[in-house]
């Protein structure tokens, strides 16, 4: 079925990506679960053949044999936690020969034996003892401070990793911690819907059929009416698009602070960053946040709490306001100038441009540019399934007296060889220079590349974001399945999909174009390769502090 | 069990007395007062439910005061709630004199309960705490509900005779945000989140609910011969999505053709006109339709006029209706001027997509060069219902059908009172159909058999009655050996031994001879036959 084809198919330059992705996860669930020591064993494994593998058991017989004589009198006898097995299991995989100093009666019987027994058979010892000296620092650390700090290096890149909750829904105990904060807030939490196509159950998929506020009251008590609507907005659909969605949120955020008064016995600061918080889980519920949303959230967080407590209510408030006009103003509106006018440099006269979906900026920049000039160029608006947003792009283009041709994203072979530039919008931008956009940007930067076209991508900087991501697996966003079922004279094929078990449904909305498919990144700091990314995100940072 | 609850309910109501003055009567008092005596008398599996929802609402109520709600975030200088519920309760059921002229219609019994207990209970279930009630003096001194919200009765004088539209106008004082307006003889299991979110998504100035309307199986009583009631049919024109309303027009303002404007149809070249369609009357409503209902006097009534209007107004442009003012003559235009438009009602921060006007991908419609939405400002849209429970008991067989619907609706609701009250005295609890509803207090005799009905409380049958399809009101005595069939016996109407009736209406205090045989006959009093 196309239907089925389509989302696989244009996630096809990232199907190289498994085998970079597991490498991307490893290290996280690797540190998450203690299988380490496991492993070795298995490297190991090979070495000792069966005879040695009996004679190390015979060993370790005896060896246990004499501890238990020894253990009234002996000083260090083994904690009943070490296991004696503990040896084969976990070898240490550098054993230095010079061990061998250490006198002990257990050697002797031994004695006379190939070079791999002995080996093995210091190895073994060598983990017992490591075993016994480590029981002992333990308790020492209970006592005392000093042997703490060799523990936490240990554990600490379990705590750094942790997964966001939205690429974790497969993991029942995040989902009950989410369903817990979320009750907390007094939030519904929203189910999820249908089957998933097995590498996505990790992410979120609901229909549009069922909002979030079939489980609310109707006066919404909890939740600011604009909110709602907001969230209601984003959730069907109607505002759309990362520009968009920012804004709208900005707004709504400025009418919150509006409405808001500060409880008596409590701090503006404090309080209205608290108030805040089920709002922005509730928006989350509807759709996940994107990154310009998540950066906007972040910055207006850091602004409340930066508010001097000086400041009178009324005040305080207006500067908030004030702020976010600002941010408004200087990251989206003004930005999304200086980047029409630095990507007009790159028109030339007679260029062919390809664009792909609806960009906000994109459409501007194209819409500016044959404003100014006397330059003529024609636009391919490359458009794909489900949502058909090339043809708000076309519509658009076409108002503004633009030359337009419009083909569908398998098409895009048979277009390149006449197109002379590429331009595309981002979603955001990640700090290994790769760029999320709507998905089939990278099919289409692929193309381009085989074709030796240049790609363009405009993003505001406000969209750059300290993510790394090398695939478009890991952290996604599963878009209502229902989208894909086409209703041709009344009738849906895929009408009862959700009754077929062996048929599971994929309606993705983003990919990750690789780094080396991007030859330019043209933001509102100038053009600068995609790579930059990280540099941008520094100088950012130390701007802000 | 009820101690628990009531601690939390009380302090919820003294909060909010604290917040501004009661203006209607405390709910819980007038329920503990009036109809207190129900408390005691429930099942094992009511109580429990009970005892589930009351403390769900204490959690609640504990939460609000832990972490504030929105009325506190608002403060006093926001907008206090989503929306304003108004239930219209002041109609006299015109349509059904022979019912209406001894009982106002919203107390009339539907499955032993006041009419407006369903729309009221409607409003509850989907989380209202405060509903404004038009309605007339007497009717709420007779009125007995039972419900935890704050009901706040707006009176209407008795001679005075006001359209909906007036109504509206009347407590417009008291309308601080968009409302959610009823009528009080709607009975429904919709899911009310379903209209609203059309309302929200799409900032609509109007959303409202239909039903595709059945046709009535049976006859209603006193109706001569077969002839259906001559309703005037709705045309309804909605768009592909169904939900948009695009087009409303009665067959009684038509003359022999359907006109459609050109504008609708540049816009909207696909429009489906449906007909068989039943206005539910529930319309959710801009804050700023009321303002216009303010300024403009001459609409009367908000199914008639008003939702006709702001139909309409969705096509022509506030500019068009400005050059067609300067063309019109002196006399019309002063006319004109005197009703406002509604465009110069509309807030501008209200407007949909308005912080993002170029930037989202979304538009409503495709093949044109327009804008999305057309820039339309007025946007009205429908939820049409397919399945549910959905009538309005405006005429006797609707009625009827109302009361054969409801008893499946109750138990959906999963009320804690059962279907038959604990209090009947029943002979042969195997001769009462399981789809009946049986009032408190009533005697049922030996051998009586009871399917597909309705009887009210302090009700006395007697022995070998066979009663099928009926609705008996309160305080009726049926005597040994009646047989009833399709009719509607009023309160205190006595029949006395084996009467045989069928597809009757026998209004209040009438008493029926021994073995009087009625078929399809309205037996009311002269006296107010008279004043018909």
């Amino acid at each position: 079925m196309a239907e089925r084809e389509a989302p696989g198919g244009e996630c096809g330059p990232c199907r190289a990506a498994p085998g970079r992705e597991t490498s991307h996860v490893a290290p996280v669930t690797g540190a998450g679960s203690g299988a380490a020591p496991t492993v070795p064993a298995g490297v190991q494994g090979p070495e000792l053949s069966r005879e040695e593998k009996l004679q190390l058991r015979k060993e370790k017989k005896q060896q246990k044999k004499k501890k238990r004589s020894e253990k009234g009198a002996a000083a260090e006898a083994p904690e009943p936690g070490t296991d004696p097995a503990q040896p084969r299991v976990a070898p240490h995989p550098a054993s230095p020969p010079a061990s061998a100093n250490v006198p002990n009666d257990s050697e002797k019987p031994v004695g006379g034996k190939s070079k791999a027994e002995l080996r093995a058979e210091r190895r073994a010892k060598q983990e017992a003892e490591r075993a016994q000296k480590q029981a002992k620092k333990a308790e020492l650390g209970q006592g005392a401070g000093p042997a703490k700090p060799r523990l936490t290096p240990t554990e600490a890149p379990s705590v750094v990793k942790r997964l966001p909750e939205h690429v974790q829904v497969d993991d029942p105990a995040a989902q009950r911690k989410l369903a817990k904060k979320l009750e907390r807030q007094q939030v519904p939490l929203r189910q999820d819907y249908g089957t998933k196509v097995n590498l996505f159950s990790h992410l979120h998929q609901y229909s549009r059929k069922k909002p979030l506020t079939q489980q609310m009251s109707i006066p919404s008590t909890v939740i600011h009416p604009a909110v709602v609507r907001l969230g209601l907005q984003y959730s069907q659909g109607i505002i759309n698009g990362s520009n968009a969605r920012c804004i709208a949120l900005l707004e709504v955020f400025k009418q919150l602070i509006r409405d808001y008064s500060t409880p008596p016995n409590e701090e503006l600061s404090r309080d209205l960053v608290a108030k805040l918080k089920p709002h922005i889980s509730f928006l989350n519920q509807c759709r996940p946040l994107s990154v310009s949303m998540g950066n906007a959230i972040k910055f207006l967080k850091k602004e409340i709490s930066c508010l001097p407590d000086t400041l009178r209510e009324e005040e305080a408030k207006e500067k908030l306001q004030g702020t976010i006009d600002n941010y408004l103003r200087e990251k989206i509106v003004l930005a999304a100038e200086a980047i029409s006018k630095s990507a007009f440099e790159k028109i030339n006269d007679n260029d062919v441009i390809l664009v792909y979906g609806c960009s906000s900026l994109v459409t501007r920049t194209l819409c500016d540019a044959h404003k100014q000039t006397e330059r003529t160029f024609r636009v391919i608006v490359v458009d794909s399934r489900p949502r058909l947003e090339g043809r708000e792009t076309l519509r658009r283009l076409v108002r503004h007296g633009i030359h337009c041709t419009y083909v569908m994203i398998n098409a895009i072979s048979y277009v390149l060889p006449e197109v002379s530039k590429v331009l595309l919008g981002a979603h955001a931008l990640l700090a290994n220079g790769s760029v999320m956009s709507r998905v089939g940007t990278s099919q289409i930067a692929l193309v381009s590349k085989a074709y030796n076209v240049p790609v363009l991508v405009c993003c505001e900087t406000y969209k750059f974001c300290e993510r790394v991501q090398t695939d478009s697996f890991v952290s996604n966003e599963l878009d209502d399945p229902d989208d894909l079922i086409v209703l041709r004279k009344g009738q849906a094929q895929l009408g009862g999909w959700t009754e077929n078990k062996s048929l599971h449904l994929l309606n993705l909305v983003y990919d990750v174009t690789p780094p080396d498919l991007v030859d330019l990144v043209i933001t509102d700091l100038g053009m600068i390769p995609c790579t930059s990314v990280p540099v941008v995100l520094r100088v950012k940072n130390v701007d802000q502090q | 069990m009820g101690a628990p609850c009531l601690p939390a309910a009380r302090q919820r109501s003294t909060t909010r007395s604290s917040l501004a003055p009661p203006l209607g009567v405390p709910l819980a008092d007038l329920a503990t007062r009036l109809g207190g005596d129900r408390s005691d008398r429930r099942s094992p599996a009511a109580l429990r439910y009970r005892r589930v929802r009351h403390s769900r609402r204490m959690r609640t109520a504990r939460r609000r005061r832990h972490c504030g709600s929105v009325r506190e975030v608002l403060g006093a200088g926001g907008a206090e709630m989503e929306f304003q519920a108004v239930v219209m309760a002041a109609g006299g059921g015109s349509r059904m004199t022979d019912l209406t002229s001894s009982i106002p219609k919203p107390l009339l019994p539907v499955g032993n309960r006041p009419l407006l207990w369903y729309p009221l209970n409607l409003l509850e279930r989907a989380g209202f705490e405060e509903v404004i009630v038009i309605t007339r003096k007497e009717i709420q001194k007779m009125l007995n509900l039972d419900t935890k919200m704050k009901l706040d009765f707006v009176y209407i004088s008795d001679n005075v005779d006001m359209g909906t539209a007036d109504s509206l106008r009347h407590i417009h004082q008291k309308i601080k945000t968009d409302v959610l307006v009823l009528s009080c003889d709607l009975i429904t299991d919709v899911d009310l989140y379903k209209v609203v979110d059309l309302f929200r998504t799409h900032d609509a100035t109007l959303s409202m609910l239909m039903k595709k309307a059945h046709e009535p199986t049976e006859v209603a009583p006193g109706q001569k011969g077969k002839k259906k009631p001559v309703e005037q049919r709705d045309f309804i024109g909605v768009d592909d999505t169904g939900k948009r309303l695009l087009f409303m027009a009665n067959e009684a303002d038509l003359d022999e053709e359907l006109v459609i404007k050109r504008s609708i149809l540049q816009k909207h070249p696909r429009m489906h006109i449906r007909t068989g369609l039943m206005d539910a009357h529930l319309y959710c409503l801009k804050k700023y339709v009321v303002d216009f209902l303010v300024e403009n006097r001459t609409i009367t009534s908000l199914r008639s006029e008003l939702i006709p209007h702001l139909v309409r107004k969705q096509f022509s442009s506030p500019a068009s209706v400005q050059q067609g003012l300067d063309n019109k003559e002196e006399g019309r235009k002063k006319k004109e001027q005197s009703s406002l438009d509604i465009y110069s009602f509309i807030k501008e921060d209200n407007s949909l997509l308005k912080p993002a006007p170029d930037n989202s991908c979304w538009n409503d419609h495709r093949g044109d060069m327009n804008e999305t939405l057309h820039e339309g400002k007025v946007r009205c849209y429908v939820h049409i219902m397919k399945e549910g429970l959905c009538c309005r008991v405006n005429t006797l067989a609707l009625y009827i059908e109302a009361n054969r619907q409801v008893p499946k609706l109750l138990l959906n609701l999963g009320l804690e009172e059962p279907l038959v009250h604990a209090t009947a005295q029943i002979t042969d609890r195997g001769m009462v159909g399981s789809d009946s509803i049986i009032g408190s207090s009533t005697q049922i005799g030996e051998k009586t058999s009871i399917k597909h009905s309705i009887i009210g409380s302090a009700c006395t049958i007697k022995d070998k009655v066979k009663i099928t399809n009926c609705i008996i009101m309160n305080s009726v005595t049926i005597e040994e050996g009646c047989c009833l069939q399709g009719s509607v016996i009023c309160n205190n109407a006595v029949i006395e031994k084996g009467a045989d009736i069928k597809d009757c209406l026998i209004g209040s205090d009438q008493r029926l001879e021994t073995k009087a045989k009625h078929v399809n006959e309205v037996i009311v009093g002269t006296e107010q036959l008279m004043e018909i």
